[in-house]
Protein backbone atom coordinates (compact mmCIF):
# COMPACT_ATOMS: atom_id res chain seq x y z
CA UNK A 1 0.00 0.00 0.00
CA UNK A 2 1.75 3.71 -0.97
CA UNK A 3 0.92 6.84 0.17
CA UNK A 4 -1.09 9.09 -2.26
CA UNK A 5 -0.40 13.20 -2.81
CA UNK A 6 -3.78 14.59 -3.51
CA UNK A 7 -3.38 18.13 -2.67
CA UNK A 8 -0.34 20.46 -2.77
CA UNK A 9 -0.02 24.49 -1.57
CA UNK A 10 3.05 26.75 -1.37
CA UNK A 11 3.72 30.06 -0.11
CA UNK A 12 5.88 32.06 -2.50
CA UNK A 13 9.76 31.44 -1.47
CA UNK A 14 11.78 34.77 -1.17
CA UNK A 15 11.09 37.38 1.21
CA UNK A 16 8.34 38.13 3.04
CA UNK A 17 8.08 40.79 5.47
CA UNK A 18 6.40 41.32 7.84
CA UNK A 19 5.05 37.23 8.08
CA UNK A 20 6.09 35.07 10.27
CA UNK A 21 7.21 31.28 9.39
CA UNK A 22 4.82 30.04 11.08
CA UNK A 23 2.67 32.18 8.63
CA UNK A 24 3.76 31.22 5.58
CA UNK A 25 3.39 27.10 6.77
CA UNK A 26 -0.16 28.34 7.53
CA UNK A 27 -0.86 29.76 4.33
CA UNK A 28 0.57 26.50 2.16
CA UNK A 29 -1.26 24.58 4.47
CA UNK A 30 -4.57 26.15 3.63
CA UNK A 31 -3.85 25.81 -0.26
CA UNK A 32 -2.96 21.86 0.06
CA UNK A 33 -6.39 21.64 2.32
CA UNK A 34 -8.28 23.38 -0.29
CA UNK A 35 -6.74 21.63 -3.30
CA UNK A 36 -7.75 18.41 -1.96
CA UNK A 37 -10.99 19.43 -1.19
CA UNK A 38 -10.60 18.91 2.41
CA UNK A 39 -10.36 20.58 5.71
CA UNK A 40 -8.00 20.80 8.78
CA UNK A 41 -10.58 19.01 11.04
CA UNK A 42 -11.03 16.14 8.62
CA UNK A 43 -6.82 14.98 9.23
CA UNK A 44 -6.22 12.14 11.24
CA UNK A 45 -2.63 13.63 11.55
CA UNK A 46 0.12 16.00 10.78
CA UNK A 47 3.77 15.96 10.52
CA UNK A 48 6.07 18.60 9.28
CA UNK A 49 9.26 20.83 10.67
CA UNK A 50 10.97 23.94 10.61
CA UNK A 51 14.84 24.70 11.22
CA UNK A 52 14.09 28.28 12.64
CA UNK A 53 10.64 29.24 12.96
CA UNK A 54 9.27 27.21 15.92
CA UNK A 55 7.56 23.95 16.27
CA UNK A 56 5.87 23.24 12.98
CA UNK A 57 2.76 21.31 15.65
CA UNK A 58 2.55 25.60 16.79
CA UNK A 59 0.51 25.43 13.32
CA UNK A 60 -3.00 24.61 14.98
CA UNK A 61 -2.72 28.51 16.63
CA UNK A 62 -3.01 29.48 13.04
CA UNK A 63 -5.28 26.74 11.46
CA UNK A 64 -7.35 25.30 14.50
CA UNK A 65 -6.89 23.25 17.67
CA UNK A 66 -8.40 19.76 16.51
CA UNK A 67 -6.39 17.44 18.87
CA UNK A 68 -5.23 15.79 15.48
CA UNK A 69 -1.84 13.73 16.20
CA UNK A 70 0.55 16.16 15.15
CA UNK A 71 4.50 15.35 14.95
CA UNK A 72 7.30 17.56 15.02
CA UNK A 73 9.86 16.39 13.03
CA UNK A 74 13.39 18.20 12.33
CA UNK A 75 16.19 16.33 10.22
CA UNK A 76 18.29 19.23 8.56
CA UNK A 77 18.00 19.54 5.22
CA UNK A 78 16.13 16.12 5.14
CA UNK A 79 13.52 17.58 6.96
CA UNK A 80 10.99 17.66 4.50
CA UNK A 81 11.69 14.19 3.34
CA UNK A 82 11.78 12.56 6.45
CA UNK A 83 8.30 14.02 7.36
CA UNK A 84 6.67 12.78 3.72
CA UNK A 85 8.40 9.29 5.09
CA UNK A 86 6.61 9.51 8.57
CA UNK A 87 3.94 10.38 6.49
CA UNK A 88 3.98 7.69 4.45
CA UNK A 89 4.58 4.58 7.06
CA UNK A 90 1.80 6.51 9.28
CA UNK A 91 -0.56 5.13 6.38
CA UNK A 92 1.16 2.06 5.36
CA UNK A 93 1.13 1.11 8.95
CA UNK A 94 -2.99 1.36 8.71
CA UNK A 95 -3.28 3.99 11.46
CA UNK A 96 -4.34 6.57 9.16
CA UNK A 97 -5.84 7.22 5.59
CA UNK A 98 -5.99 10.88 5.47
CA UNK A 99 -3.26 13.25 6.89
CA UNK A 100 -1.33 16.87 6.16
CA UNK A 101 2.98 16.94 5.59
CA UNK A 102 3.91 20.60 6.21
CA UNK A 103 7.21 22.29 6.73
CA UNK A 104 7.91 26.14 6.68
CA UNK A 105 11.07 28.43 7.28
CA UNK A 106 12.28 31.53 7.58
CA UNK A 107 16.13 31.85 7.61
CA UNK A 108 18.48 35.26 8.26
CA UNK A 109 20.81 36.62 5.46
CA UNK A 110 24.25 35.47 5.10
CA UNK A 111 25.08 31.98 5.17
CA UNK A 112 24.37 29.86 8.44
CA UNK A 113 26.48 29.80 11.56
CA UNK A 114 26.04 26.59 12.92
CA UNK A 115 27.44 25.52 16.38
CA UNK A 116 29.76 23.55 16.65
CA UNK A 117 28.53 21.35 19.62
CA UNK A 118 25.11 20.76 18.32
CA UNK A 119 27.31 18.45 15.48
CA UNK A 120 29.19 16.45 18.08
CA UNK A 121 32.58 18.52 17.50
CA UNK A 122 34.55 20.91 19.56
CA UNK A 123 34.51 24.56 19.95
CA UNK A 124 38.01 24.99 17.96
CA UNK A 125 36.71 23.76 14.48
CA UNK A 126 34.25 26.88 14.73
CA UNK A 127 36.76 29.48 16.32
CA UNK A 128 39.07 27.82 13.38
CA UNK A 129 37.28 29.39 11.00
CA UNK A 130 36.00 25.58 9.58
CA UNK A 131 32.16 25.38 10.24
CA UNK A 132 30.95 26.36 6.89
CA UNK A 133 28.91 24.59 4.42
CA UNK A 134 30.02 26.66 2.06
CA UNK A 135 33.77 24.84 2.41
CA UNK A 136 32.80 21.74 1.99
CA UNK A 137 30.81 22.35 -0.74
CA UNK A 138 33.81 24.36 -2.45
CA UNK A 139 36.08 21.40 -1.55
CA UNK A 140 34.21 18.41 -2.45
CA UNK A 141 33.37 20.04 -6.04
CA UNK A 142 36.84 21.27 -6.34
CA UNK A 143 38.14 17.35 -6.23
CA UNK A 144 35.19 15.94 -8.13
CA UNK A 145 36.38 18.87 -11.17
CA UNK A 146 40.06 17.60 -10.88
CA UNK A 147 38.72 13.69 -11.09
CA UNK A 148 36.20 14.00 -13.55
CA UNK A 149 37.12 16.81 -16.02
CA UNK A 150 34.04 18.97 -15.29
CA UNK A 151 34.67 22.78 -16.30
CA UNK A 152 33.25 25.91 -14.91
CA UNK A 153 31.46 26.28 -17.56
CA UNK A 154 29.12 23.35 -16.27
CA UNK A 155 28.51 25.00 -13.00
CA UNK A 156 27.80 28.39 -14.98
CA UNK A 157 25.26 26.61 -17.33
CA UNK A 158 23.57 24.98 -14.30
CA UNK A 159 23.15 28.59 -12.37
CA UNK A 160 21.72 29.75 -16.12
CA UNK A 161 19.24 27.03 -16.41
CA UNK A 162 18.35 27.58 -12.33
CA UNK A 163 17.09 31.46 -12.86
CA UNK A 164 15.86 30.32 -16.79
CA UNK A 165 13.64 28.35 -15.01
CA UNK A 166 12.46 30.64 -12.14
CA UNK A 167 11.89 33.19 -14.29
CA UNK A 168 9.34 30.96 -15.31
CA UNK A 169 8.25 29.89 -11.88
CA UNK A 170 5.46 32.55 -10.19
CA UNK A 171 6.83 30.94 -6.82
CA UNK A 172 10.07 31.47 -7.02
CA UNK A 173 12.12 34.19 -5.63
CA UNK A 174 15.32 34.64 -8.10
CA UNK A 175 12.92 35.36 -11.20
CA UNK A 176 15.50 37.25 -13.58
CA UNK A 177 17.53 35.35 -15.69
CA UNK A 178 21.44 35.87 -15.41
CA UNK A 179 23.79 35.68 -18.34
CA UNK A 180 26.30 33.02 -18.32
CA UNK A 181 29.27 35.32 -18.19
CA UNK A 182 28.11 37.33 -15.50
CA UNK A 183 28.04 33.76 -13.58
CA UNK A 184 30.96 32.27 -14.19
CA UNK A 185 32.54 36.43 -13.46
CA UNK A 186 30.97 37.27 -10.57
CA UNK A 187 32.99 37.56 -7.31
CA UNK A 188 34.64 34.08 -5.86
CA UNK A 189 33.37 32.83 -2.55
CA UNK A 190 34.64 29.44 -2.03
CA UNK A 191 36.80 28.34 -5.38
CA UNK A 192 35.80 27.37 -7.58
CA UNK A 193 32.51 29.08 -6.36
CA UNK A 194 31.41 32.16 -7.80
CA UNK A 195 28.63 34.25 -5.87
CA UNK A 196 25.52 33.12 -8.78
CA UNK A 197 26.55 29.40 -8.24
CA UNK A 198 25.19 29.83 -4.64
CA UNK A 199 21.70 29.54 -3.37
CA UNK A 200 20.82 31.69 -0.07
CA UNK A 201 18.78 30.86 3.01
CA UNK A 202 15.61 32.25 2.50
CA UNK A 203 11.79 31.99 3.75
CA UNK A 204 9.07 29.79 1.91
CA UNK A 205 6.28 27.51 3.52
CA UNK A 206 5.01 23.53 1.65
CA UNK A 207 2.36 21.76 2.38
CA UNK A 208 0.95 18.46 1.52
CA UNK A 209 -2.53 16.05 1.93
CA UNK A 210 -1.25 12.80 1.62
CA UNK A 211 -3.61 9.84 1.77
CA UNK A 212 -3.76 6.09 1.68
CA UNK A 213 -3.67 5.00 -1.90
CA UNK A 214 -7.11 3.30 -2.41
CA UNK A 215 -9.22 6.18 -1.61
CA UNK A 216 -7.15 8.91 -3.50
CA UNK A 217 -9.76 9.60 -6.28
CA UNK A 218 -12.09 10.70 -3.70
CA UNK A 219 -10.04 13.70 -3.50
CA UNK A 220 -8.23 14.41 -6.83
CA UNK A 221 -8.50 12.82 -10.32
CA UNK A 222 -4.79 12.98 -10.68
CA UNK A 223 -3.03 11.90 -7.51
CA UNK A 224 0.69 10.95 -7.35
CA UNK A 225 1.49 7.75 -5.64
CA UNK A 226 5.05 7.97 -3.24
CA UNK A 227 6.62 4.71 -4.94
CA UNK A 228 9.19 5.34 -2.50
CA UNK A 229 10.78 7.81 0.16
CA UNK A 230 14.31 6.79 1.52
CA UNK A 231 16.46 8.57 4.03
CA UNK A 232 19.99 7.91 4.81
CA UNK A 233 22.50 9.29 7.55
CA UNK A 234 26.81 8.98 7.16
CA UNK A 235 28.72 5.98 7.08
CA UNK A 236 32.41 6.35 9.18
CA UNK A 237 34.76 7.97 6.95
CA UNK A 238 32.68 8.96 4.21
CA UNK A 239 33.27 12.46 3.00
CA UNK A 240 30.38 14.64 4.12
CA UNK A 241 29.72 18.05 5.80
CA UNK A 242 31.53 19.13 8.52
CA UNK A 243 34.01 15.99 8.25
CA UNK A 244 36.89 16.36 10.47
CA UNK A 245 38.78 13.28 8.69
CA UNK A 246 37.87 11.07 5.92
CA UNK A 247 38.69 7.22 5.29
CA UNK A 248 40.63 6.75 2.66
CA UNK A 249 39.44 4.94 -0.06
CA UNK A 250 36.01 5.73 -1.35
CA UNK A 251 33.09 5.44 0.91
CA UNK A 252 29.55 5.83 -0.27
CA UNK A 253 27.78 9.06 0.75
CA UNK A 254 24.33 9.61 1.87
CA UNK A 255 23.09 10.74 -1.54
CA UNK A 256 24.35 7.37 -2.56
CA UNK A 257 23.06 4.89 0.18
CA UNK A 258 19.32 7.10 0.04
CA UNK A 259 19.15 7.10 -3.47
CA UNK A 260 20.10 3.08 -4.23
CA UNK A 261 17.39 2.66 -0.97
CA UNK A 262 14.75 4.58 -2.85
CA UNK A 263 15.40 2.81 -6.01
CA UNK A 264 14.98 -0.59 -4.50
CA UNK A 265 11.82 0.31 -2.59
CA UNK A 266 10.41 1.47 -5.74
CA UNK A 267 11.85 -1.52 -8.34
CA UNK A 268 12.50 0.88 -10.28
CA UNK A 269 16.13 2.59 -12.21
CA UNK A 270 17.47 5.20 -12.99
CA UNK A 271 16.16 5.18 -16.65
CA UNK A 272 12.70 4.77 -15.33
CA UNK A 273 13.46 8.56 -14.10
CA UNK A 274 11.43 11.07 -16.41
CA UNK A 275 12.43 14.55 -13.98
CA UNK A 276 14.21 15.25 -11.12
CA UNK A 277 14.78 17.75 -8.31
CA UNK A 278 18.04 17.64 -6.93
CA UNK A 279 19.60 19.06 -3.88
CA UNK A 280 21.47 22.29 -5.83
CA UNK A 281 22.37 24.59 -2.64
CA UNK A 282 25.15 25.36 -5.27
CA UNK A 283 25.70 24.73 -8.74
CA UNK A 284 28.20 21.79 -8.53
CA UNK A 285 26.12 19.98 -6.16
CA UNK A 286 23.82 19.27 -9.11
CA UNK A 287 26.24 18.29 -11.24
CA UNK A 288 28.01 15.81 -8.39
CA UNK A 289 24.21 14.92 -7.36
CA UNK A 290 23.44 13.53 -10.89
CA UNK A 291 26.15 11.19 -10.84
CA UNK A 292 25.51 10.08 -7.13
CA UNK A 293 21.61 9.62 -7.92
CA UNK A 294 22.76 7.10 -11.28
CA UNK A 295 21.50 9.48 -13.64
CA UNK A 296 24.53 10.04 -15.50
CA UNK A 297 28.54 8.62 -15.36
CA UNK A 298 30.85 10.64 -13.18
CA UNK A 299 32.00 13.16 -16.00
CA UNK A 300 29.12 12.77 -18.21
CA UNK A 301 27.31 15.86 -16.87
CA UNK A 302 30.19 18.25 -18.63
CA UNK A 303 28.73 16.70 -22.35
CA UNK A 304 24.80 16.77 -20.75
CA UNK A 305 25.22 20.68 -20.11
CA UNK A 306 26.51 21.26 -22.95
CA UNK A 307 23.79 19.81 -25.24
CA UNK A 308 21.05 20.80 -23.11
CA UNK A 309 19.58 18.00 -21.83
CA UNK A 310 18.49 19.13 -18.32
CA UNK A 311 16.78 21.60 -19.54
CA UNK A 312 12.77 22.02 -19.39
CA UNK A 313 13.05 20.79 -22.96
CA UNK A 314 15.71 18.08 -22.97
CA UNK A 315 16.18 14.68 -22.51
CA UNK A 316 16.34 14.76 -18.44
CA UNK A 317 15.11 17.85 -17.19
CA UNK A 318 16.53 19.12 -14.00
CA UNK A 319 15.20 21.72 -11.03
CA UNK A 320 12.20 22.81 -13.55
CA UNK A 321 11.17 25.51 -10.50
CA UNK A 322 14.54 27.03 -10.56
CA UNK A 323 15.73 24.48 -7.32
CA UNK A 324 17.58 25.96 -4.32
CA UNK A 325 19.44 28.32 -6.79
CA UNK A 326 16.46 30.21 -7.80
CA UNK A 327 14.10 29.63 -4.68
CA UNK A 328 16.64 30.24 -1.61
CA UNK A 329 16.62 27.28 1.10
CA UNK A 330 14.48 28.28 3.70
CA UNK A 331 15.49 24.32 5.75
CA UNK A 332 12.23 22.94 6.32
CA UNK A 333 10.20 23.72 3.28
CA UNK A 334 12.62 22.80 0.59
CA UNK A 335 12.33 19.48 0.28
CA UNK A 336 8.62 19.63 -0.15
CA UNK A 337 9.21 22.37 -2.60
CA UNK A 338 11.11 19.64 -4.53
CA UNK A 339 7.75 17.40 -4.15
CA UNK A 340 5.51 20.39 -4.64
CA UNK A 341 7.07 21.11 -8.56
CA UNK A 342 7.33 17.12 -9.23
CA UNK A 343 3.30 16.55 -8.31
CA UNK A 344 2.48 19.88 -10.58
CA UNK A 345 4.85 18.64 -13.60
CA UNK A 346 3.23 14.93 -13.34
CA UNK A 347 -0.15 16.70 -13.00
CA UNK A 348 0.08 18.63 -16.22
CA UNK A 349 -0.17 21.55 -13.99
CA UNK A 350 3.21 23.36 -14.31
CA UNK A 351 2.03 26.15 -16.39
CA UNK A 352 5.00 27.57 -18.41
CA UNK A 353 8.01 25.24 -17.15
CA UNK A 354 5.47 22.24 -18.01
CA UNK A 355 8.04 19.47 -19.35
CA UNK A 356 6.66 18.34 -22.18
CA UNK A 357 5.80 14.64 -23.01
CA UNK A 358 3.71 13.53 -19.68
CA UNK A 359 6.11 12.71 -17.71
CA UNK A 360 5.03 9.88 -15.29
CA UNK A 361 7.98 9.55 -13.28
CA UNK A 362 9.91 11.97 -10.76
CA UNK A 363 13.23 11.84 -8.46
CA UNK A 364 13.44 13.85 -5.83
CA UNK A 365 17.07 14.28 -3.89
CA UNK A 366 18.01 16.77 -0.27
CA UNK A 367 21.34 16.44 1.06
CA UNK A 368 22.31 18.53 4.29
CA UNK A 369 24.63 18.51 7.12
CA UNK A 370 26.41 16.83 8.84
CA UNK A 371 25.83 14.03 6.47
CA UNK A 372 22.07 13.54 5.74
CA UNK A 373 20.50 12.88 2.31
CA UNK A 374 16.50 11.88 1.58
CA UNK A 375 15.66 10.28 -1.95
CA UNK A 376 12.01 10.09 -3.10
CA UNK A 377 10.10 8.71 -6.14
CA UNK A 378 7.01 10.14 -7.31
CA UNK A 379 4.47 8.20 -10.01
CA UNK A 380 1.22 8.81 -11.48
CA UNK B 1 51.87 33.81 4.46
CA UNK B 2 51.57 32.66 7.83
CA UNK B 3 54.44 31.56 9.97
CA UNK B 4 54.98 28.69 12.52
CA UNK B 5 54.19 29.12 15.99
CA UNK B 6 57.57 29.15 18.45
CA UNK B 7 57.12 26.58 20.65
CA UNK B 8 58.81 28.47 23.77
CA UNK B 9 56.75 31.61 23.60
CA UNK B 10 53.83 31.52 25.87
CA UNK B 11 50.95 30.04 23.98
CA UNK B 12 47.70 27.64 24.42
CA UNK B 13 46.59 25.10 21.76
CA UNK B 14 43.41 26.05 20.54
CA UNK B 15 42.04 22.53 21.67
CA UNK B 16 44.15 20.71 24.30
CA UNK B 17 43.92 17.51 22.21
CA UNK B 18 44.51 17.95 18.95
CA UNK B 19 48.03 18.49 18.66
CA UNK B 20 51.09 17.72 20.71
CA UNK B 21 51.99 21.51 21.90
CA UNK B 22 54.62 22.89 23.19
CA UNK B 23 56.71 20.50 20.42
CA UNK B 24 59.78 21.15 18.82
CA UNK B 25 58.60 18.79 16.48
CA UNK B 26 54.38 18.87 16.66
CA UNK B 27 52.22 16.10 15.33
CA UNK B 28 48.52 15.81 15.12
CA UNK B 29 46.81 13.43 17.36
CA UNK B 30 44.47 11.32 16.33
CA UNK B 31 43.19 7.60 17.18
CA UNK B 32 43.15 4.37 16.24
CA UNK B 33 41.25 1.21 16.90
CA UNK B 34 42.83 -1.55 18.01
CA UNK B 35 40.05 -3.74 16.93
CA UNK B 36 39.34 -2.66 13.25
CA UNK B 37 42.58 -0.54 13.24
CA UNK B 38 40.72 2.46 11.14
CA UNK B 39 41.65 5.59 12.21
CA UNK B 40 40.45 8.81 13.04
CA UNK B 41 41.21 12.95 13.82
CA UNK B 42 40.55 14.26 16.13
CA UNK B 43 41.36 11.40 18.72
CA UNK B 44 38.15 10.12 20.02
CA UNK B 45 37.11 7.71 22.86
CA UNK B 46 35.44 4.99 20.73
CA UNK B 47 35.53 4.13 16.54
CA UNK B 48 33.33 5.52 14.79
CA UNK B 49 33.34 2.64 12.51
CA UNK B 50 33.21 -0.38 14.73
CA UNK B 51 31.94 1.64 17.83
CA UNK B 52 34.08 -0.46 20.01
CA UNK B 53 36.35 1.64 23.02
CA UNK B 54 39.18 -0.08 22.44
CA UNK B 55 41.06 2.94 21.14
CA UNK B 56 44.65 4.08 21.54
CA UNK B 57 45.98 8.01 20.93
CA UNK B 58 48.69 7.64 18.22
CA UNK B 59 50.82 10.85 16.23
CA UNK B 60 49.52 10.74 12.76
CA UNK B 61 52.15 11.26 9.94
CA UNK B 62 53.46 15.10 9.67
CA UNK B 63 53.30 15.05 5.82
CA UNK B 64 50.75 14.05 3.25
CA UNK B 65 49.47 14.95 -0.22
CA UNK B 66 46.78 18.11 -0.97
CA UNK B 67 44.08 16.17 -1.47
CA UNK B 68 41.19 18.87 -1.65
CA UNK B 69 40.76 22.33 -0.99
CA UNK B 70 39.24 26.20 -1.30
CA UNK B 71 39.85 29.52 0.31
CA UNK B 72 37.23 30.81 2.58
CA UNK B 73 36.61 34.43 0.62
CA UNK B 74 34.75 35.55 3.36
CA UNK B 75 34.87 36.42 7.10
CA UNK B 76 33.06 33.69 8.52
CA UNK B 77 30.23 34.30 11.48
CA UNK B 78 30.53 33.67 14.79
CA UNK B 79 31.43 30.75 16.02
CA UNK B 80 34.75 31.89 14.07
CA UNK B 81 37.20 33.56 16.48
CA UNK B 82 40.02 36.06 14.97
CA UNK B 83 41.22 39.53 16.03
CA UNK B 84 40.22 40.04 12.52
CA UNK B 85 37.73 42.21 11.53
CA UNK B 86 35.37 42.48 7.99
CA UNK B 87 37.87 45.41 6.96
CA UNK B 88 41.03 43.30 7.79
CA UNK B 89 40.33 39.58 6.92
CA UNK B 90 42.47 37.81 4.91
CA UNK B 91 40.89 35.09 3.08
CA UNK B 92 42.56 31.69 4.09
CA UNK B 93 42.95 28.42 2.53
CA UNK B 94 40.82 25.00 3.99
CA UNK B 95 41.85 21.55 2.39
CA UNK B 96 42.05 18.40 3.27
CA UNK B 97 45.57 16.60 3.07
CA UNK B 98 46.19 13.32 3.20
CA UNK B 99 48.64 11.32 5.37
CA UNK B 100 49.89 8.21 4.03
CA UNK B 101 48.73 5.14 5.96
CA UNK B 102 45.97 7.01 8.15
CA UNK B 103 43.49 9.15 6.59
CA UNK B 104 42.71 12.70 5.30
CA UNK B 105 42.24 15.48 8.07
CA UNK B 106 40.56 18.78 7.52
CA UNK B 107 42.67 21.95 8.00
CA UNK B 108 43.59 25.53 7.12
CA UNK B 109 45.97 26.19 4.77
CA UNK B 110 48.78 28.42 5.19
CA UNK B 111 48.35 29.10 1.65
CA UNK B 112 45.38 31.56 0.14
CA UNK B 113 46.81 32.02 -3.48
CA UNK B 114 45.37 29.28 -5.71
CA UNK B 115 48.22 29.13 -8.39
CA UNK B 116 50.04 27.64 -5.42
CA UNK B 117 47.70 25.48 -4.21
CA UNK B 118 47.60 21.81 -6.42
CA UNK B 119 45.69 18.36 -5.68
CA UNK B 120 48.26 15.87 -4.85
CA UNK B 121 51.42 18.26 -4.03
CA UNK B 122 53.40 17.13 -1.02
CA UNK B 123 52.11 19.46 2.09
CA UNK B 124 53.63 19.43 5.95
CA UNK B 125 52.28 20.09 9.52
CA UNK B 126 52.88 23.82 11.19
CA UNK B 127 51.31 24.71 14.37
CA UNK B 128 50.80 28.96 13.76
CA UNK B 129 49.54 31.41 16.03
CA UNK B 130 45.75 31.60 15.18
CA UNK B 131 44.59 34.48 17.28
CA UNK B 132 46.41 36.90 20.18
CA UNK B 133 44.34 36.64 23.61
CA UNK B 134 43.58 39.54 25.34
CA UNK B 135 46.29 38.76 27.93
CA UNK B 136 49.05 38.30 25.43
CA UNK B 137 48.92 34.76 25.02
CA UNK B 138 48.91 32.90 21.51
CA UNK B 139 46.10 30.92 20.39
CA UNK B 140 48.30 28.34 18.62
CA UNK B 141 45.89 26.43 16.30
CA UNK B 142 47.10 23.43 13.00
CA UNK B 143 47.61 23.70 9.31
CA UNK B 144 49.73 22.31 6.58
CA UNK B 145 51.67 24.32 4.18
CA UNK B 146 52.65 23.31 0.52
CA UNK B 147 56.67 21.75 0.82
Amino acid sequence: MRAAIVGVGIHPFGRAPGKSGMQLGAHAARLALQDAGVEWKDMQFGCGGSYSSGNADALGNELGLTGVAFTNILNACATGGSSLLAACREIQSGSAQLGLVVGFDKHDRGAFNADPSEYGLGPWYGEAGLMLTTQFFGMKLQKYMHDYGITVDTLARVAEKAYQNGALNPNAWRRTPIAFEQIKDSAMVNDPLTKYMFCSPSEGGVALVVCREDIAHRFTHKPVFVSAAAMRTRLAGAFEVYGTSVGLGHIPNATELASRAAYEIAGLGPKDIDIVQLQDTEAGAEVMHMAESGLCAHGEQERMLRQGETRIGGRLPINTDGGCLANGEPIGASGLRQIHEIVLQLRGAAGDRQVPGSPRTGYTHVYGAPGISAVTILQT
Amino acid sequence: MIEAAHPNARSRPIDQHLFTWPANDPALLGSRCRVCHQYAFPANPSCRYCGKLDVETVELPRRGRLWTWTIQRFMPKTPYRSAETEATFVPFGVGYVELPGALRVETRLTENDPRRLRIGAEMALIIYTHRVDEDGTAVVNYAFRPL
